[in-house]
């Protein structure tokens, strides 16, 4: 284990559940392309990548599922984040917080020369 | 990893388990939420002014490779290698099921296998192999004394009192002996089955009573208290478990004996053969007063760091000292040592083996047999396996396809077994008669157990072993393009006839061994159930009665008893002929007494006799033969000179070339009170077992030896079973108190009697599994023959076109099964003749050679085995040329 995807699925969770925390219910389309506007349109994958990630937190009860009906009145199934998904979410923002500042310790320097 | 993580992993995993299960609905889902997220991104992508053809296109594009995030939702969703395992299953569950006349014959054969061996190990299990429930069981002996005729002889009382008091080599020494008891209940007297014991017994065993206490040193002295402990089963069954039955008293043969204790429920003591009652020795018996009277065995704990060997040889010591301190009474008394075990199980141990010898032979051959089916499979299939390692299957998958196949059948098969073992365990057990199930308490309730499932388990991956590998040796030779070209003909063709050859040579040797065993047991149980009895065993019933000896002390009581039960039985209609005897004939050599001849020199040898105690009418209701003088008659009663009917055995031994009517004999002292007259003498009647050598013996009047339990004979002119409740009824009758018990028929209690049942059930089974062996064996070689001759279609066809005759081909099939039937014969006999060596102490009166008995198996095997080929053989010979020319 421990290639791209685990790293691009893992991150792929936060961003799901931070965007679930700022929206609230949301559809997997929509999360799709949230995620992909956040970032500014330079996150351009599959928006079938998602559906992977949405299970695996279902099965964890970070977040749950039902179906509902859209904005346009179609039938889709919304996610929302649950009291543990906002623990989750809060540990792993620390946890990447954490992540970013060791490695900007190592990356500052070379920048610095 | 944190308290979230493990949860979060904890629930995925439960989740991921649970998807197993709802694999279709979860597609179902997807496939809905997929569909519904691409119609919302169309409808957007409409918005933005694009084509429908165009907006549908993008939002598929955006979406990505739908069956590659499929497969990741998959394995996201459920456990992969569960979820292969599973598919596996199914696969071979549906292979199996393809072909279920295959699939049904591979499990019904191995739970046959399987089976029969559970069966028997269950039994080898609670006889041989779970220890005694006593403390430390290991450390505990049997102690009797031993004579030259008799190895294990009972203790005299005199004689383990010394023992226990001289030897070094126990901690403890303990004397027990077995008799019945009358007990007193409110709807009269009934005979229960008892057993007395020194006061240290239980101690010695390690044993505790769940209730109450036990005996406490000194109670089991002559001016001890009466007391009794009762056994688990006694204390539910008379006493309806209730716990103030401690301290209250119950009459033992006319004796108060308060109940002290109640025994743990798991207690058993094979020698006391049921004992309901373990009362305290209180050696004030006529008997246990003598040194020459032998009526107790001894139980001993060994004391730490003595090997038994040395504690025999210190036991043969002391015997030995007594032997010259006491000569009279202990001349050739030695002393035997041997673990407890021996003692209880010593008599089935060998049957046991070689049971479980002959149900292992009868596995072999099933597991056999269910590889050449398995291997036939394989070949059949190799087309398939080939196009499946083409398409890119992994050879690993492959691999753990076969082993799954192996492992369904295997885990169908050793569950069948399961259930096969415990009925057929209840059933054989249910068949034990109710006395000699009395010595065997171990055997109680048995079935499946914790032991026979993990032996089942064993047994399973052995076979699951062996299931996965033949395939898979066969497959490995195997490439894949000779697979897919030629459809699985040639070389591996040959290869698999070669094998097969060899697997049924195996089964039919095999088969032989069972058989040859299972035809000497037989033979054996013949000449054990036709061995010269001595007397005309048909149209006999007997039963035993007993009378509380505190009711017949008086002087002539007992012998008026006697005659009183004689002429009720004989008043009886039906009844041609009544006789009484202490001791039934095919019962054992014992019960014996030394004697001395008058007028002649005498050295102090124990000329060691069974004695009987009979009425006068005895002998000739029996049907004994009178070969000179007389029997006695009623006038020979206490009053009269004292007289004694010998067998043959004794004339020719102390009276060779000699008349010994008229001769006198007395015990060893010819106290004047002992002597009796010889008056006749009748050809041996068989006394003691019926594989026992016949000993010389002493028939006694009833009347001049009075006894309270003695046997009552009856001869019957029809049924004899249909008389028993009358003659019952007339002796309870005549007195109330008496105990009437042992009701039977004697014919049906010889069949029944340990030698002849032994005997008899080992025959049945061996001959059962040899029945299994010899269609297993046969069918395997019509396998064997039938696939080499359809092999070999088109060579018949060339032979045939090229002018050879039917009966060549004919020839050419049965040369091939003739071969491989007799090297399975030959093989087998070599086999059969080194297993019957081994079992060569259970069979009675057959030598482990015997040629009838092989030649005649041979004959039966190779019989059925021309027979098994003669069917293949004429569909070769009956093909038409031209259409096995093309039948390629």
């Amino acid at each position: 284990m421990g290639d791209k995807t685990d790293v691009w699925q893992g991150t792929l969770a936060l961003m799901v559940l931070k965007t679930l925390a700022t929206m609230g219910a949301q559809h997997g389309y929509g999360l799709a392309r949230r995620i992909e506007q956040t970032s500014g349109g330079k996150l351009t994958v599959n928006y079938g990548t998602i559906y992977p990630a949405l299970l695996k937190l279902e099965q964890e009860g970070a977040i749950a599922a039902e179906w509902g009906a859209s904005e346009n009145n179609r039938r889709a199934k919304f996610y929302t984040l649950t009291r543990a998904g906002r623990r989750l979410l809060a540990k792993e923002e620390r946890s990447w917080e954490d992540t970013t500042a060791i490695l900007a310790r190592f990356l500052a320097p070379e920048r610095a020369e | 990893m944190t308290a979230i993580g493990i949860v979060g992993a904890a629930r995925r995993t439960l989740a991921r388990l649970g998807g197993l299960f709802r694999h279709r609905a979860r597609e179902r889902e997807l496939a809905a939420e997929l569909e519904s997220h691409l119609a919302m991104h169309v409808e957007d992508n409409l918005r933005r002014g694009l084509p429908p053809d165009e907006a549908r296109r993008q939002a598929l594009i955006a979406l990505g490779g739908v069956e590659a995030m499929k497969e990741a939702y998959r394995d996201q969703g459920t456990v992969p290698l569960v979820e292969h395992t599973i598919q596996d299953v199914r696969l071979a569950l549906r292979q199996l099921g393809k072909s279920p006349g295959l699939a049904v014959t591979a499990i019904v054969v191995l739970a046959l296998g399987m089976g029969s061996c559970l069966t028997v190990f269950g039994f080898v299990e609670a006889a041989l192999l779970r220890p005694l429930p006593y403390r430390d069981p290991g450390r505990l002996l049997a102690v009797t004394e031993s004579l030259a005729q008799m190895p294990r002889a009972n203790l005299s009382y005199e004689d383990y009192k010394d023992w226990k008091a001289m030897n070094t080599v126990f901690t403890s020494l303990e004397a027990y002996n077995t008799g019945g008891q009358m007990l007193s209940t409110p709807r009269g007297a009934a005979l229960v089955r008892g057993i007395r014991v020194s006061d240290g017994f239980f101690r010695t065993l390690g044993v505790t009573p769940i209730l109450g206490r036990d005996f406490a040193p000194g109670e089991d002295l002559p001016t001890g208290p009466r007391l009794t402990l009762i056994t688990y089963r006694t204390w539910q069954d008379r006493f309806g478990g209730n716990r103030q039955v401690v301290g209250t008293s119950v009459m033992l043969s006319g004796t108060a004996h308060t109940i002290i204790g109640v025994l743990p429920r798991e207690f058993q003591f094979a020698p006391s053969e049921g004992a309901e009652f373990w009362t305290t020795l209180h050696a004030d018996g006529g008997c246990d007063k003598r040194r020459g009277c032998h009526s107790m065995y001894g139980v001993a704990r060994l004391k730490d760091g003595v090997t038994v060997d040395q504690a025999a040889a210190a036991m043969s010591l002391i015997a030995a000292r007594l032997e010259q301190q006491y000569p009279d009474s202990n001349r050739g008394q030695g002393a035997r040592v041997e673990p407890l075990a021996d003692i209880i199980v010593g008599d089935i141990r060998p049957t046991l083996w070689l049971l479980l010898g002959g149900a292992s032979l009868l596995l072999v051959i099933a597991c056999v047999n269910v590889v050449s089916l398995l291997l036939v499979r394989t070949e059949s299939r190799r087309r398939e396996l080939s196009v499946r390692l083409a398409l890119g299957a992994s050879r690993g998958r492959i691999v753990r396809h076969f082993v799954t196949e192996a492992a369904v059948l295997v885990a169908l098969g050793a569950g069948l077994a399961l259930v096969i073992a415990d009925a057929g365990m209840r059933l054989l057990v249910g068949l034990i008669p109710s006395d000699m199930m009395l010595t065997l308490p171990f055997l109680d309730g048995l079935g499946i157990n914790r032991a026979v499932v993990a032996g089942a388990g064993v047994v399973a991956l052995v076979a699951l072993g062996i299931f996965s590998l033949g395939p898979l040796l066969v497959h490995s030779a195997n490439d894949v393009r000779a697979g897919m070209a030629d459809g699985g003909r040639g070389a591996s063709g040959h290869a698999w006839r070669r094998i097969g050859a060899k697997l049924v040579v195996v089964e039919l040797a095999t088969a032989m061994i069972l058989l040859a065993g299972a035809g000497l047991l037989g033979r054996s149980l013949y000449r054990l159930l036709n061995v010269e009895l001595g007397f005309r065993a048909d149209h006999l019933a007997t039963v035993r009665v007993a009378a509380p000896g505190a009711l017949f002390e008086k002087p002539g009581a007992a012998e008026r008893l006697a005659l009183d039960v004689e002429q009720r039985a004989a008043a009886l209609p039906g009844i041609t002929a009544v006789g009484l005897t202490s001791v039934l004939p095919v019962s054992f050599n014992g019960n014996t007494t030394w004697i001395r001849f008058v007028g002649r020199p005498y050295n102090g040898e124990h000329n060691e006799v069974n004695q009987r105690d009979v009425s006068p009418g005895y002998l000739a209701a029996l049907g004994a033969r009178l070969v000179s003088g007389r029997y006695f008659t009623a006038a020979d009663d206490a009053g009269k000179p004292k007289v004694v009917v010998i067998n043959q055995t004794l004339a020719r031994t102390y009276f060779p070339n000699q008349d010994p009517v008229g001769q006198r004999l007395g015990d060893t002292s010819l106290t004047p009170g002992s002597i009796t007259e010889i008056v006749g003498v009748v050809a041996d009647v068989r006394e003691g077992g019926l594989s026992q050598d016949i000993w010389p013996a002493v028939y006694l009047p009833i009347a001049q030896s009075p006894d309270t339990d003695f046997a009552v004979v009856v001869r019957t002119a029809q049924d004899p079973a249909a008389i028993v409740p009358a003659l019952t009824a007339a002796i309870r009758q005549l007195n109330g108190d008496l105990g009437i018990f042992g009701e039977a028929v004697i014919e049906e209690r010889i069949q029944m009697s340990p030698a002849a049942y032994l005997q008899r059930s080992s025959a049945w089974l061996v001959g059962g599994f040899a029945a299994v062996a010899l269609i297993l064996g046969v069918v395997g070689l019509y396998g064997v023959i039938a696939y080499s001759a359809s092999q070999r279609t088109r060579e018949m066809g060339v032979r045939m076109a090229l002018g050879a005759g039917r009966s060549a081909v004919y020839r050419l099939i049965l040369r091939e099964a003739g071969t491989l039937a007799l090297v399975g014969i030959v093989v087998g006999l070599a086999g059969a003749v080194a297993a019957a060596t081994f079992m060569r102490k259970l069979l009675f009166d057959t030598p482990p050679w015997d040629v009838a008995t092989l030649v005649t198996v041979a004959a039966l095997l190779g019989g059925a085995a021309l027979v098994a080929s003669v069917i293949p053989a004429r569909r070769a010979a009956s093909i038409d040329p031209i259409h096995a020319l093309r039948a390629e």
